[in-house]
């Protein structure tokens, strides 16, 4: 089971004392918070990617290469990586290089991205979204599974004996998980190749994902990749911690009350109640999460979201020290306990390399037995 | 016996209200028109103020409060529908049309509809035609051509709104008669027809 955090990259506000940090202000301290994050002993950092203000992450693969320098252990991916608006050929290179300097320690979440204008800024339709997803990602696929590729689609100009470069780490294409919020295509989509499926799961209410990931789980089955139970799944969060309760509740409330999306709207006492959003003491964390596997099945990554709507750096990097040192050693005791045998953990570059090595051996021992 | 589910809106604010007066006297109509024609008949009833900060925060967060999402379910499973709302400003209340917009696009696709509307004059009445109208047409509903309008001097009268009233009623029931929404199972992971997980065109 992994444990990580993931990042929208906002520039927001905070609203308790009006100040605004720069640009430059919150790249750093995304650098800073992912050091943190392997610091403390989480498994994951992702990053989002936007192409307007209040956003600052244009560009993740040159971040998460500067992140990938300044650590050794922590698994470096994406949420979302925009699967409509970018040339699937550039996201084959990019983070094939991401990759090889990283070490492995890299896959990425593919996502459609919902903001209409970034569409056309990029030459495309917003209503062909879930075509671009399926068609962008048949593309990235073959370039990362096959050498050259020859290819005509609908959303780009066709290739002739192509061939992206860096070829994948050791032959090997970084994981890839398809986040989606409500669309059974892009679920479908993720079960047919046998990739991962993250629900973002903290601006919706849990039954909404529980039918999805279901759907994910049962489709997974189907296409032959294994049983419904070793679908990989993984699942966002949110939460707000100190060691009194009420302390978390009273210095959350504001940046709640006047955060980018649901702010001005729910109060946080419904929004706690109807999503994963925790505001409390550590145990009352612990206690949120460990129930999840309750809902969704045994899953495979965890991820929190710590650092949006103004938070400043000091109380995320805060929020990180108890995230790591109090709740998730609890949660990954909590997770291991009465684990199926069969669940397995979410891949990693080695795991993906023992399972095609493997693969080549049945392959020539059949080989071997049919000559 | 058959039954036949009739869903009510009514977007008035008051408690009560006028608007509210006049969905039930025509939720009453369809229900009296289809009993004699020996369906059983259940009708919900939906306020609109009761869910008012549902609607909001779901404009906001892009997701129901399980109370409206339950709300919308009834409504939209329903085999025929009654809309009512005051008329402000020449048009559909804010809230009326705050709850259609939180509504899936598709969910009254077929749906048999018949509208309503109140107001304090009756220079109003033709707003159920410009403005109400077109936007259950656009949602690819099924309006019945009588729409009835209240003003409030319909109230101390005899200006016609009962048989106004009975006319939309009977419209409706012979829709609601022959509809089979309430008994249909739906799939909300029903993939598009042709749908490939690879790509159509050329991207095998």
């Amino acid at each position: 089971m992994q444990f990580g955090i993931f990042t929208v990259s906002d520039v927001t506000t905070d609203p308790t004392d009006n100040t605004t940090p720069s640009e430059n202000d919150r790249i750093k301290a995304i650098v800073a918070i992912a050091k943190k994050a392997e610091e403390v002993g989480l498994d994951v950092f992702a990053l989002g990617e936007h192409h307007n203000p209040p956003f600052f992450s244009s560009s993740p693969t040159t971040t998460l290469a500067y992140i990938a320098a300044q650590t050794s252990t922590l698994m470096l991916s994406t949420s979302t990586t925009l699967i409509t608006t970018n040339d699937p050929v550039k996201i084959a290179e990019d983070y094939a290089m991401l990759q090889h300097l990283a070490d492995g320690r890299v896959d990425l979440m593919m996502g459609r991205g919902n903001t209409g204008p970034v569409y056309p800024w990029f030459g495309k339709d917003i209503r062909d979204g879930i075509e671009l997803a399926v068609e962008n990602y048949a593309l990235l696929h073959r370039l990362w599974t096959e050498d050259f590729v020859d290819w005509q689609g609908k959303y780009r100009t066709p290739l002739q004996g192509f061939q992206s470069t860096p070829r994948p780490l050791d032959g090997v294409a970084p994981f890839v998980w398809h986040g989606s919020i409500r669309s059974p295509e892009i679920a479908e989509q993720a079960a047919y190749y046998g990739d991962g499926f993250f629900a973002n799961n903290i601006f919706w209410p849990k039954e909404h994902y529980m039918r999805l990931i279901g759907y994910y789980r049962q489709r997974f089955e189907h296409y032959g990749h294994g049983t419904a139970a070793q679908a990989i799944v993984g699942l966002g969060g949110q939460a707000f911690m100190r060691t009194k309760s009420q302390d978390a509740v009273n210095e959350f409330r504001p940046y709640f009350n006047n955060a980018p999306v649901y702010g001005h709207g729910p109060s946080l006492e419904d929004f706690t109640e109807q999503t994963p959003l925790t505001v409390g003491s550590p145990q009352e964390v612990i206690d949120k999460y460990a129930g999840m596997r309750e809902h969704f099945g045994d899953y495979q990554r965890q991820l929190f979201l710590m650092d949006h709507a103004g938070l400043p750096l000091k109380t995320v990097l805060e929020q990180l020290d108890i995230l790591g040192e109090e709740v998730v050693p609890v949660l990954r005791k909590e997770f291991a306990t009465n684990r199926p045998a069969e669940v397995p953990d979410a891949p990693t570059h080695a795991s993906l390399v023992a399972k095609r090595d493997a693969a080549l051996v049945t392959e020539a021992e059949t080989a071997e037995v049919a000559s | 016996m058959t039954t036949r589910k009739i869903a009510v809106v009514a977007a008035g604010l008051s408690q009560p209200s006028s608007t509210r007066l006049l969905a039930d006297r025509m939720a009453a109509a369809t229900a009296a028109a289809l009993e004699a024609q020996g369906f059983e008949v259940e009708v919900t009833t939906l306020e609109l103020r009761d869910v008012a900060q549902d609607v909001t925060n779901n404009l906001l967060t892009g997701y129901p409060s399980p109370k409206l999402e339950s709300a919308i379910e009834s409504i939209t499973t329903a085999d025929a529908l009654i809309a009512v709302t005051p008329i402000f400003t020449t048009s559909y209340s804010g809230l009326f049309k705050s709850f259609i917009d939180v509504l899936d696009p598709q969910a009254l696709t077929g749906m048999p509809i018949a509208l309503g509307a109140t107001g304090g004059t009756e220079r109003h009445s033709l707003a159920i035609d410009y403005s109400m109208r077109p936007l259950f047409t656009y949602l690819h509903a099924v309006t019945v051509p009588t729409g009835v309008y209240a003003a409030s001097s319909d109230w101390g009268s005899e200006t016609g709104l009962g048989d106004r009233i009975e006319r939309a009623a009977s419209e409706l029931a012979a829709l609601a008669a022959v509809s089979d929404r309430s008994q249909r199972v739906r799939d909300p992971f029903a993939l598009p027809e042709g749908f490939s997980p690879v790509g159509g065109f050329g991207a095998q």
